[in-house]
């Protein structure tokens, strides 16, 4: 029953990782641009939760309803301000000016938070409890937080393949020069793609804040999560990357239940045997 | 009534290579204008300098008496401009109607249902309707030609602009392509078509024009410009059957 127990913990997990990872995911889908600072972004909104939930006295989930629209915001205005001058035919640029943008974040979190490790505090349904057998007991917490990954990743698959706003996604994805000759404004769209991705890790990085401590230097180790989610999952398929968070969320349990200091890297072994057996990743976007 | 397009002194070059040399012509509304001139003339770059996605060294572009010269592509088709390609260039992972929703939506300024009407009407008006919900992808070439003026239809152009959207198909399928083009004509689209098969542009243009080096080296009346002996000499070697 433990491993039972621990498989299920692994699975709900992953649906914390599919969501760094679903709009690192978008992004890279619709621009081509890897996001060197979306960790920092995730940790950046669980911070702007915590000033919201102090301050305003807000339970976290209801400070998403501020968070989101904030992270949002910030998304379309980096793009449309930095990124979109960064993108064109040399993939450097963007890396670098994330990659920048990494840093700047993680030191003004330094600066204005200080060092200490910070929590968000949901109350009760943190140690809510449901038991499904004698021995199978699951959280609350890890459910709710499962069914929000799956309806994040829903609601993106919706916007992608039944709205206007996907289809221009996917029309500037697949040829930006075409695209714009149509009249579609590439600068716009791209600050609004961004700004989907960040909505997400506004989502991401609440949860996180309730189901973990933080510090200003975690976010790199978020990013290796969604990237490795990705990755696992296939590039540009949102389903398969909550398929790679769950691979990814299971072997790391497992690797726990072995050894409690095996965990990350369970997770990271299970993404090199990944890469090298399947290198586009288990569920590939059927290409033409 | 100003002309629809004005370009005055158009001129671009890369390196020694003078891909458009003091271009300076009119198109009128409702206009349908021929353009032939041998391969690498520049013609194809006279349209990279129409719809913004190539920038003149020197020169100006005016549409509906605006100054465009220093609009973006996408700016130009929404004020009317459209054109399609010569290698058709379909939103391959897409379906049919999905590619005209998003030209319809982004550059023709529709949303929902309307769009969806336009869509459908450009369909019809191209023949396209049983391929609505294929992907674009895996359509043939006389389709894929037909999608493209399809798309550029949906932006809702006032002048549109056609590269060698007959090449490569049969005497039949380009019979089909011709009429469909005469067809738009008649909803008052000026429409600016570089073609080779000149048998095929003769039959819906009111003018010809001639492009040798970037240069306008000759425009007027479609039968009389073909036979000028300055444009039997530039096409000396190839097949004229006007």
């Amino acid at each position: 029953m433990e491993w039972v127990n621990a498989v299920i913990q692994g699975i709900l997990l992953g649906g914390l990782y599919a969501l760094f990872a679903a709009g690192l995911s978008l992004i890279f889908g619709v621009m081509r641009l890897v996001n060197i600072a979306h960790g920092d972004l995730i940790v950046l909104a669980a911070y702007i939760a915590l000033t919201i939930a102090t301050t305003l006295g807000l339970n976290p989930f209801l400070a998403l309803l501020i968070v989101i629209p904030v992270m949002a915001g910030l998304g379309y205005g980096l793009q449309r301000m930095v990124l979109n001058q960064t993108l064109g035919d040399d993939i450097l640029p963007p890396l670098l000016v994330t990659f920048g943008l990494s840093i700047i974040i993680q030191n003004g979190l330094l600066v204005l938070y200080t060092a200490d490790p910070q929590k968000l505090s949901a109350g009760p349904i943190e140690v809510a409890s449901l038991t499904i057998a004698p021995n199978l007991t699951l959280g609350v917490l890890p459910i709710l937080m499962f069914a929000v990954a799956v309806a994040v990743i829903a609601g993106l698959q919706w916007v992608f393949y039944r709205s206007a706003l996907g289809r221009a996604f996917r029309a500037v994805s697949d040829n930006q020069d075409v695209a714009q000759l149509m009249g579609l404004n590439k600068a716009h769209i791209f600050g609004l793609a961004m700004a989907l991705s960040l909505a997400v890790v506004g989502i991401a990085g609440v949860f996180l804040g309730i189901r973990t401590s933080f510090d200003p230097t975690i976010g790199s180790g978020r990013l290796i999560f969604g990237f490795e989610a990705v990755i696992i999952g296939g590039l540009g398929n949102l389903w398969g990357t909550l398929a790679g968070g769950v691979i990814l969320g299971v072997a790391q349990a497992i690797g726990a239940q072995i050894n409690p200091g095996w965990q990350v890297l369970a997770g990271h072994i299970v993404f090199l045997v990944v890469l090298a057996i399947r290198p586009r990743g288990l569920f590939p976007r059927i290409e033409q | 009534m100003p002309p629809l397009l004005e370009l005055t002194g158009l001129s671009k070059s890369f390196g020694p290579i003078t891909v458009a040399d003091e271009l300076t012509y009119a198109v009128a509304q409702g206009e349908a204008v021929g353009v032939i001139g041998p391969n690498g003339a520049g013609k194809t770059s006279m349209f990279n300098l129409i719809t913004g996605t190539m920038q003149p060294d020197r020169g100006e572009v005016r549409f509906d008496g605006e100054m465009v010269t220093r609009l973006s592509a996408q700016q130009r088709c929404r004020r009317g401009i459209s054109r399609s390609f010569q290698v058709p260039q379909p939103f391959g992972a897409m379906s049919v109607l999905e590619n005209l929703l998003v030209a319809a939506t982004q550059g023709g300024g529709l949303h929902g249902a309307q769009a969806q009407e336009q869509a459908l009407l450009v369909l019809d008006q191209t023949g396209l309707l049983p391929k609505a919900n294929v992907l674009a992808g895996s359509l043939t070439l006389l389709e894929r030609k037909r999608l493209e003026l399809a798309r550029s239809l949906c932006t809702r152009p006032r002048l549109l602009l056609l590269d060698e959207i007959a090449g490569g198909l049969t005497d039949h399928e380009c019979a089909q392509l011709v009429e469909t083009i005469q067809q738009i004509r008649k909803t008052g689209i000026s429409i600016i078509w570089i073609e080779h098969i000149v048998h095929a542009l003769l039959s819906v243009v009111d003018r010809l024009i001639v492009i040798d080096f970037g240069r306008l080296v000759a425009q007027g009346d479609p039968r009389e410009t073909m036979d000028n002996a300055k444009v039997r000499e530039i096409y000396l070697g190839m097949a004229v059957d006007a």
